[in-house]
């Protein structure tokens, strides 16, 4: 059985039986077998007995909490079964030697422009893209590689702006709280993007604390942030932009009363379910020689870490190749 | 729950399988890079690590493998491979003599029998273990050792990489 993710936007209480747990809310009794679940996402007021905990320990299952603005506010990330001590070792020997550090961070920034490169080709806008991947080569401290980045996305955000309808205009990005419309999606994108990460990571060996691109105090699974670079603009921002091009969201989506700064109910439903949709959406891996879904290609990158700090295969950042 | 015993037995007993079925999944799974699919190394990380798990299903009769009733004088201790196809594949082969070659070596029992049963052919092949493949399962131990130590070995893409539960991490 492939297990799913479960998206939970009520308040309500978990609770289980035997090996079912169940989502009970003012409407009812929701059943999740619980060798169905992959991770649960849930934006409400949830309450948790220790039972469930136990289960979901034990059939490692994470949960991401959001609070009601589809802000991230943190995972419960089981206790782990897939352990090396060799990878770790590695892990963070390529953080303490400055030069392999350099290496991946300037790798998760390569990737990142690559695919906002992408993005924009889609859309037939010219860019710079090229010129700031030239850039890069040149970097040689982190911060140099994270303004690299931040200056591409700056333009990448320009860019974008000419293509969108004038209430969906990105203008400056804003983060907590996001000041319109676009930012509130791309913030809302990015903490689901992030949980996700997070989910498969877990089911690799990786440790999500030690990463790269970002320092590792910055968030607690600082390694998602790194990976979720690569991914932001062909998983997210290719979903906003469809979303808003085919006029499937409109500012009745959004909070009135909030400035149209936060989705409301109805438009986080709609947000998730293209959200889901598109990670299970699968392209043909030429290699692998198999189709993968969105979902898989995140997984497959952290494979391709473990063989870069195992010293097999170079790392090479993912770029969309479609 | 299994004793640390029983588990270095089965880990070995995995590493010989692999052994002769592809070096770099040797390495991956001593190393102890296991995927999260099923997949052979997962269903012995179940083994384990749940003790609700049905060991006979796993073919071998580990629970008997040190159960003192077997070691009284005089019974035979019998382990038992069950296989579907009658191919009979190196890789198991090999498995099943360490596991015989352990019982005797480590164990003390030297009243064993190893056998190979194929319940759809209804068909039992017996195993013996000889002074000569005692020989060559000492070497195998000492090359799978060093294989460790070393660098991870590269992938070579072969028929079974398809089924292997390393497909995905080898060729991504
Ligand atoms: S995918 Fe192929 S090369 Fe990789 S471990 Fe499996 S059999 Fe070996």
């Amino acid at each position: 059985m492939t297990r799913k993710n479960y998206y939970i936007l009520t308040n309500g209480l978990l609770k289980r039986k035997e090996n079912t747990l169940y989502f009970i809310n003012k409407d009812g009794k929701r059943p999740l077998p619980i060798h169905a679940i992959y991770s649960i996402y849930t934006y409400g007021a949830l309450s948790i007995s220790s039972q469930v905990v136990n289960l979901l320990s034990k059939e490692g299952i994470p949960i991401h909490f959001f609070n009601r603005y589809g802000f991230y506010t943190g995972s419960f990330y089981p206790r782990e079964t897939l352990l090396s001590g060799d990878l770790l070792i590695k892990q963070v020997e390529h953080f303490i030697d400055n030069e392999k550090r350099l290496k991946l961070a300037s790798d998760f920034v390569k990737g990142a422009i690559s695919n906002m490169k992408r993005v924009l080709s889609y859309y037939n806008l010219d860019n710079n893209m090229d010129a700031l991947l030239e850039n890069l080569n040149s970097c040689d401290k982190i911060t140099e590689i994270m303004n690299v980045e931040g200056r591409a996305r700056a333009d990448y955000y320009r860019l974008l702006d000419k293509i969108l309808p004038k209430d969906f205009r990105i203008g400056q990005r804003t983060r907590r709280p996001p000041k319109n419309m676009t930012n509130a999606l791309i913030s809302f994108g990015n903490s689901l993007l992030y949980s996700t990460i997070i989910s498969e990571i877990y089911n690799t060996q990786l440790n999500p604390t030690i990463s790269y691109l970002h320092e590792p105090f910055e968030r607690r699974y600082s390694l998602a942030l790194d990976i979720s670079e690569l991914f932001k603009p062909i998983i997210i921002d290719r979903l906003i932009l469809y979303l808003i091009k085919k006029n499937m969201i409109d500012k009745t989506d959004f909070e009135k009363d909030l400035n149209y700064s936060l989705l409301n109910e109805n438009g986080k439903r709609k947000f998730i379910a293209e959200y889901d949709k598109r990670l299970k959406k699968t392209i043909k891996h030429r290699k692998i020689g198999r189709k993968v879904s969105y979902k898989r290609l995140i997984r497959l990158e952290c494979y391709k870490l473990i063989k870069h700090v195992l010293g097999k295969e170079q790392y090479k950042p993912f770029i969309s190749w479609w | 729950m299994i004793s640390e015993a029983e588990k270095k037995l089965l880990v070995r007993g995995t590493q010989i399988n692999y052994y002769f079925v592809c070096k770099t999944k040797l390495w991956l799974f001593s190393h102890h890079i296991q995927m999260e699919q099923e997949s052979d190394a997962v269903e012995l990380g179940k083994l384990i690590h749940d003790d609700t798990y049905k060991r006979e299903e796993k073919g071998l009769i580990l629970d008997d493998l040190i159960s003192a009733d077997f070691m009284r004088k005089g019974k035979v201790l019998e382990v038992h491979e069950v296989k579907k196809s009658n191919k009979m594949e190196e890789a198991h082969l090999f498995q099943l003599l360490y596991y015989l070659y352990y019982l005797k070596n480590e164990k003390g029992i030297e009243k064993i029998r190893g056998f190979i049963d194929y319940p759809k052919l209804r068909k039992r092949k017996e195993i013996r273990l000889t002074h000569d493949i005692e020989k060559r399962l000492e070497k195998i131990l000492q090359d799978i050792d060093s294989i460790i130590k070393g660098d991870v070995p590269q992938p070579q893409r072969k028929k079974i990489c398809r089924n292997c539960a390393y497909l995905e991490f080898c060729w991504s």
